[in-house]
């Protein structure tokens, strides 16, 4: 398992891929950040948080895309397969490597908010809940776009479906306007990740929410498990 | 070594193995023989755990390929049919890969390097393997295939696509891994089995159709008696001579010619030589002979035969085909 960890990090990092993903994630959380809090003299990050959770739904899937589809191309999944490792260890350590690199980008974006701190009294339990938040969502986009690029042969299918999956889970509980049914829109507020997200930039830890996260997490993750169980048998 | 049980393995309703059962012992080098789309390579598959049977077992060493899947695969080395190799990596960092994947305990530097130099790779250990030729890729292929020194090798088709020096090389190389370990090699192409394999297994839609030491096959090219003739000489007269020379059954005339000699086959009654009073017969005659070869059986005749009349024994078969010539 580490062997895959070890080699996900290092394709990152040996194509391009890695590179575009920091520059792209450093370049909007500063712009971002700078914009939302700096020329608006507002020590608020509400709006950088909800900014940068809908970034999320373009810059996550360059770093799930490969995952799976390009292994299954390239026939190299079948040296992973016939190795002393288990499916879960492949997935789980796809999902690292690529948590892993998001992970240094939140922390070296979070930097960001030393500003604030020479200038106002930004509250602290906010932001750090924001913060968490924010990685729980990425962890969740993370574990979808791999199952979708376990699904995929192509790199490109694998990203554009994936950006339309989370499109929609973002934003599921908009076509609630439209909505008279209220346990359907009790439903769609629930499968909404943004929804929930609201709640956290409002100032709110919600733990439910990240019980939510969490779990979306856990169970695309199984999934990928999955698919690649059933095709063994299919 | 490997044990296989009533395999079946069903695709939706299409049938790829039906009740396939053999056992290959330790030291064996097995070749695993059919057309394409025999079901070759599901049966490799399904031995180094990439698919599941639908039916049946597989054990290695006594470990249950779907009970015990860990240790199972890591007694086997396998190259599939197209080689698994990451084209961003270079060789070095490949086999480091994979060392590290199949959590080996050898010296890994040493190890390593004796792999290199066996498969003949130590000189493009740096390069990309993206930049690597058709016959070096095959070869970091079974290089992988090698890493952590596992006594079962599995080598799905392990010289298609490479030219003919690449194709002696592979095989040499094949060859010599079979002094120390249990070897199934699978393929279309029958010099490849005979030139190496101590056995022959032939699969044919899903089926195994023969499961022979190779020896008994070429034996039976061997016993072979039939001649092909070439003689500058007028073909009705010659023909009659065959025909007419005692211990020569079934002459007939070929329909190639070569100016002003005419080819013929004919075969010897069991237990003559003819072919001394033949040429002695021709001389006589003023007919020179051009030439006299011994036609043997090969093993495409032997293939083919089996794949259309399983059922059929080998000496069967022999006759058969003699029948056919006719």
């Amino acid at each position: 398992m580490l062997a895959i960890y070890k080699r996900e990090m290092r394709a990152y990092f040996t194509t391009p891929i890695g590179y575009i993903f920091a520059a792209i994630f450093l370049c909007l959380s500063a712009a971002v950040f700078s914009y939302s809090t700096i020329y608006q003299l507002s020590a608020d990050t509400s709006t950088y948080f909800t900014v940068m959770v809908f970034s999320f739904v373009i810059l996550l899937p360059l770093l799930t895309m490969k995952t799976f589809s390009e292994e299954r191309r390239s026939r190299t999944e079948q040296l992973l397969l016939t190795a002393p490792v288990t499916l879960t260890g492949i997935v789980c350590a796809k999902f690292l490597a690529a948590f892993t690199v998001f992970f240094a980008c939140t922390l070296l974006s979070s930097l960001n908010f030393l500003i604030l701190y020479t200038h106002a009294q930004p509250e602290t339990a906010t932001i750090l809940g924001n913060l968490l938040a924010l990685v729980l969502v990425g962890m969740a986009f993370l574990a979808v776009g791999i199952f979708i690029s376990s699904l995929c042969e192509s790199q490109l299918a694998a990203s554009v479906v994936t950006v339309a999956v989370l499109l929609l889970f973002l934003v599921i509980s908009l076509a609630n306007s439209l909505i008279d049914v209220a346990w359907l829109r009790f439903l769609l507020n629930g499968l909404s990740v943004f929804t929930r997200f609201q709640n956290f930039t409002r100032g709110i830890f919600d733990i439910a929410a990240i019980f939510y996260y969490l779990s979306l997490t856990a169970v695309f993750l199984f999934l990928t498990v999955r698919v690649y169980d059933r095709r063994r048998f299919s | 070594m490997i044990k296989i049980e009533h395999l079946v393995k069903n695709y939706g309703s299409h049938v790829a193995l039906s009740d396939v059962s053999f056992e290959i012992s330790e030291g064996e080098i097995v070749g695993f023989l059919g057309p394409n789309g025999a079901g070759k390579s599901t049966t490799m598959n399904i031995i180094t755990g990439c698919l599941s049977s639908t039916s049946g077992t597989v054990t290695v060493d006594g470990k249950d390929v779907l009970e015990d899947p860990l240790e199972a695969k890591r007694l086997i080395g396998y190259l599939p049919e197209t080689p698994p190799l990451y084209p961003d990596m270079s060789v070095e960092e490949y086999l480091n890969f994979v060392y590290d994947l199949k959590r080996c305990t050898l010296d890994r530097k040493a190890h390593i390097g004796e792999i290199c130099a066996s498969v003949r790779i130590t000189d493009v250990r740096r390069r990309l393997i993206r930049n690597l030729s058709k016959g070096y890729r095959q070869r970091v292929g079974i290089a992988q295939a090698l890493v952590g020194n596992p006594p079962v090798l599995i080598f799905d088709e392990p010289t298609v696509g490479l030219d003919p020096k690449q194709i002696i090389e592979v095989r040499n190389l094949l060859r010599t891994l079979s002094r120390t370990h249990t070897v199934i090699l699978s393929t279309h192409i029958l010099q490849e089995v005979q030139a190496i394999c101590g056995r022959l297994i032939i699969i044919n839609d899903g089926v195994i159709v023969a499961d022979r030491r190779t020896e008994e096959l070429t034996r039976v090219i061997r016993d072979n008696r039939r001649y092909r003739l070439r003689v500058a000489g007028p073909q009705k007269e010659v023909l009659e001579l065959l025909r007419n020379l005692p211990g020569i059954e079934r002459a007939e005339a070929l329909t190639e010619r070569d100016g002003e000699a005419f080819s013929f086959s004919f075969e010897s009654a069991a237990g003559i030589d003819v072919r001394r009073p033949l040429f002695f017969r021709l001389a006589e005659r003023g007919y020179p002979v051009y030439g006299l070869e011994a036609v043997g059986m090969d093993l495409e005749d032997i293939f083919l035969q089996l794949v259309d009349h399983p059922e059929q024994s080998l000496e069967s078969m022999a006759a058969a085909r003699s029948r056919r010539r006719k």
